[in-house]
């Protein structure tokens, strides 16, 4: 439970076996990873912060599975937890990263001159671009776990920073809890806002405690770059604009990020990154770069080919609903996205979700025509 | 008992002790144990740095707490290691309810009253109509021969219904407790319902080990309780490890009902079509009678103090956590601008038939007692007879074309 081990010293009262969760049902990476004897041992740690396994695992016993896709089941609360939890962490880490092992170096590239093309991706058919990442801030607790007082600093260094940027990037920060009704309704029609989680998933994690207090959405003049404090995670960083040029929209997310960076460390404040782990977050699926690149693409006769499930898994993407996560496409518009995370650097991500997305285009076209793409079957990457 | 419940027994003793000695004994607490971590981050946030911001917030929670209280408090925890942020977490949550004013906060153990009690207190006095915990006493009465007229016109009357709880002495309340905890409630409870005999004897529904079959029939019966959504529960944290021991108990009648750790350790419900009340609430009363009986012989017991009556995760439940209440028709009464008035005097409330915050549908309506703490059960069975009595002589006589009377308020808490 969050607010520190309080609870702690009391369940070590009671046997392991006693206490151990019931996973009979469930599905998802943390319950295919813990055993009873793995429990014994990691149940009377915590992390310098305070926080238990059970804490890491709640999410997860309360949510046996998910329809569409196999969850993570765990959370970290500080970024001490992957350490003092990592006979836990790492194997689930294993198998949610394609078999990144605890051994393994994460690569770190920002920088967007090593991205080839991504300018020219076809607007009649990609309609919009978007790179997102996580920030968290070190010497905070995470989102499950901090305190009011934690999360109003990171609100308060988050604005102080924020407002220092300039040019193209200078903005404005909106609190959830003070913004008038214009700006709100402002930033719903921009697709901006962000509300309070309903997904059981974020929800059982604790990361909801205190709606709205502490949360907030920055965003620059020209809608393109856009920051949201203190809802999954410390930061969610986000570069989008209409259209197909990918490259225009790292370079901004790049220039954005490491000018962000810089900031918080100008006030004491790094970003919470290893080499191991690279960026470190909330859910284990985002560490590393955290990265989500993607487009939203119309592809109606690629999604009723028999082998586009197959094509996305080869170029490693993933398809969501224009809704996002847990959503469904709609009129054959896709939300196509890079489907990993950590064991490649961010240029490397873009790179696949250009390369990827400009075939998936040429094979739409064919398809239109009537011609076949079995010819044009890339190789797994 | 089992081996490992040996250590909490002396835990529960002194929490028996304590209990008993009422207030003031535990005003101090117990002060966090200091780790370097975590006396680090106390420095670093005083109890300002994380006070609630309840401007926005319409519960007694909010209307309580002030950051002096939450200060002398905010490092507090009762001997199960409970804070007060997380008392006040489903008040933090749920800035207010468009029905009720809420309460905003829930105990995480018996002890939870008396290490918070600067904050409960005032919140108990807010809920309760001003009963005072410091100077009254709570009469507990489940004498069921004391009812007279307890047997309703079921013209009007379909069904009637008195449910409580109770929470077993030395063990966590739902929003504090760990599985082991959760799955020991289980066991005491459901061990001693199956020495339940005659009218009362049954069977246990776990509610995650049941079949579809059973599932199905306990739904067409009304009886399966599920996952709460309400988020003044979620945000309290009741609903973690679901569904591990929840589970249902009833007698093979199926008119004397148990839950099982939803909102409290127990729920007990007796219940039957038509308008015999008094059977219900003698059913009610044996029952709850010999279930104590069981517990007793192996060395348990329910929570209860005579300042506050039987303890509960929810303060609004304190004293009798009683709620007696039938389902009746009332056409003309509820149309009638003088009907909340009338419910008011009576110390009664309205809600739909699909119980608390539901709308009533048709002219049917759960008419039921507003107070649990500061009068008995029997006060207040009594006092929903007389009342719902009163109600359908007032549908009689707007039937008949003749005027009604608004009945003179019934008095707060005896003397």
């Amino acid at each position: 439970m969050p607010f520190g081990n309080t609870h702690n010293q009391m369940k070590m009262k009671f046997t392991s076996e006693q206490e151990y969760p019931d996973l009979s049902k469930h599905n998802n990476h943390m319950a295919k990873i813990l055993t009873p004897a793995m429990y014994e041992r990691l149940r009377s740690k915590q992390t310098p912060s305070g926080f238990t396994l059970d804490d890491v695992i709640q999410t997860g016993v309360d949510n046996p599975g998910h329809p569409f896709i196999m969850t993570v089941g765990c959370v970290a609360g500080d970024e001490e937890t992957y350490e003092v939890f990592k006979e836990l962490l790492d194997p689930v880490i294993e198998d949610r990263h394609g078999g990144y092992k605890p051994t393994d170096k994460h690569k770190t590239d920002l920088n967007p001159d090593n991205l080839k093309g991504g300018d020219d991706l076809d607007p009649n058919y990609v309609l919009s671009s978007r790179v997102r990442t996580g920030r968290s801030i070190r010497g905070f607790s995470l989102p499950p776990h901090c305190s009011r007082g934690e999360r109003r600093a990171v609100e308060k260094l988050s604005i102080e920073a924020l407002a220092s940027l300039t040019g193209d990037l200078k903005g404005k920060y909106y609190a959830l809890k003070n913004m008038t009704d214009a700006e709100q309704q402002q930033l719903i029609d921009d697709h901006f806002l962000f509300d309070k989680p309903v997904s059981p998933l974020l929800l059982a994690s604790g990361m909801a405690r205190d709606w709205p207090d502490a949360r907030g959405i920055w965003h620059n003049d020209n809608k393109t770059f856009l920051v949201w404090v203190n809802e999954e995670d410390h930061l969610r960083v986000i570069s989008m604009q209409k259209g197909g040029n990918m490259k225009e929209v790292f370079h901004r997310f790049c220039t954005g990020l490491t000018k962000i960076e810089s900031l918080f460390k100008d006030r004491g404040h790094a970003f919470m990154w290893n080499e191991h782990l690279g960026y470190v977050l909330t859910c284990p699926s985002n560490l590393g770069t955290g990265l989500r690149g993607g487009v939203h693409v119309k592809l109606p006769n690629m999604s009723k080919h028999p082998k586009f499930e197959e094509i996305l898994k080869r170029l490693r993407l993933q398809k969501r609903g224009t809704g996002g996560v847990d959503t469904a496409a709609v009129g054959g518009v896709f939300d196509i996205s890079n489907a990993d995370r950590l064991g490649f650097s961010e240029v490397e991500l873009v790179q696949m979700v250009v390369d990827g997305v400009k075939l998936l285009v040429e094979m739409e076209k064919k398809l239109e025509k009537g011609q076949s793409i079995d010819d044009m079957m890339p190789a797994q990457k | 008992m089992a081996a490992p419940f040996t250590r909490m027994m002396s835990g529960r003793n002194s929490a028996v002790l304590l209990a008993s000695l009422g207030a003031g004994t535990l005003a101090s607490g117990y002060l966090l144990t200091d780790s370097t971590a975590a006396a680090e981050r106390k420095r670093l946030y005083p109890p300002s740095a994380d006070f609630p911001d309840l401007r926005k917030h319409n519960n007694c929670m909010a209307s309580a707490l002030t950051p002096a209280i939450y200060a002398r408090l905010r490092d507090k925890i009762t001997p199960n290691n409970w804070t007060l942020d997380q008392c006040i977490q489903t008040g933090v949550d749920n800035p207010g309810h468009p029905f009720i004013k809420t309460v905003g906060m829930v105990a995480g153990d018996e002890e939870s009253y008396e290490v918070f009690a600067e904050l409960f207190d005032p919140v108990i006095k807010d809920r309760h109509n001003g009963y005072d915990p410091r100077s009254m006493k709570h009469p507990t009465d489940l004498d069921s021969s004391k009812i007279t007229s307890g047997m309703f016109d079921e013209r009007y009357v379909l069904s009637s219904r008195v449910r409580t709880g109770r929470s077993i002495r030395g063990l966590s309340l739902p929003p504090a407790c760990t599985r082991s905890e959760r799955r020991e409630v289980e066991r005491v409870a459901v061990t001693a319902l199956s020495g339940l005999k005659g009218d009362l004897s049954g069977r246990y529904y776990s509610l995650g080990e049941m079949t579809e079959r059973e599932q199905q029939q306990l739904i067409d019966d009304h009886f399966l309780f599920d996952k709460p959504v309400s988020p003044l529960l979620t945000c309290a944290f009741m609903a973690r490890d679901w569904p591990d021991a929840r589970g249902i108990w009833h007698n093979n009648e199926k008119n004397f009902l148990i839950w099982i750790n939803e909102e409290d350790h127990t729920r007990i419900i007796s219940m039957e079509k038509g308008g015999n009340m008094k059977r219900v609430f003698e059913r009610f009363c044996r029952g709850l009678k010999q279930v104590e009986q069981l517990i007793h012989e192996r060395g348990w017991e329910f929570m209860w103090n005579e300042r506050l009556g039987y303890i509960l995760t929810c303060p609004s439940n304190l004293g009798t956590g009683l709620r007696a209440g039938v389902h009746v028709r009332l056409p003309l009464l509820s149309k009638d601008p003088r009907f909340p008035k009338i419910l008011d005097n009576l110390r009664l409330q309205k809600r739909g038939t699909g119980g608390v915050d539901t709308a009533a549908t048709g002219n049917t309506f759960d008419i039921s007692n507003n107070d649990r703490l500061g009068k008995s059960e029997v006060e207040l069975v009594q006092l929903v007879i007389d009342g719902v009595n009163y109600l359908i002589e007032c549908e009689k006589r707007l039937e008949r074309g003749q005027d009604i009377k608004i009945p003179s308020p019934i008095a707060q808490f005896r003397k």
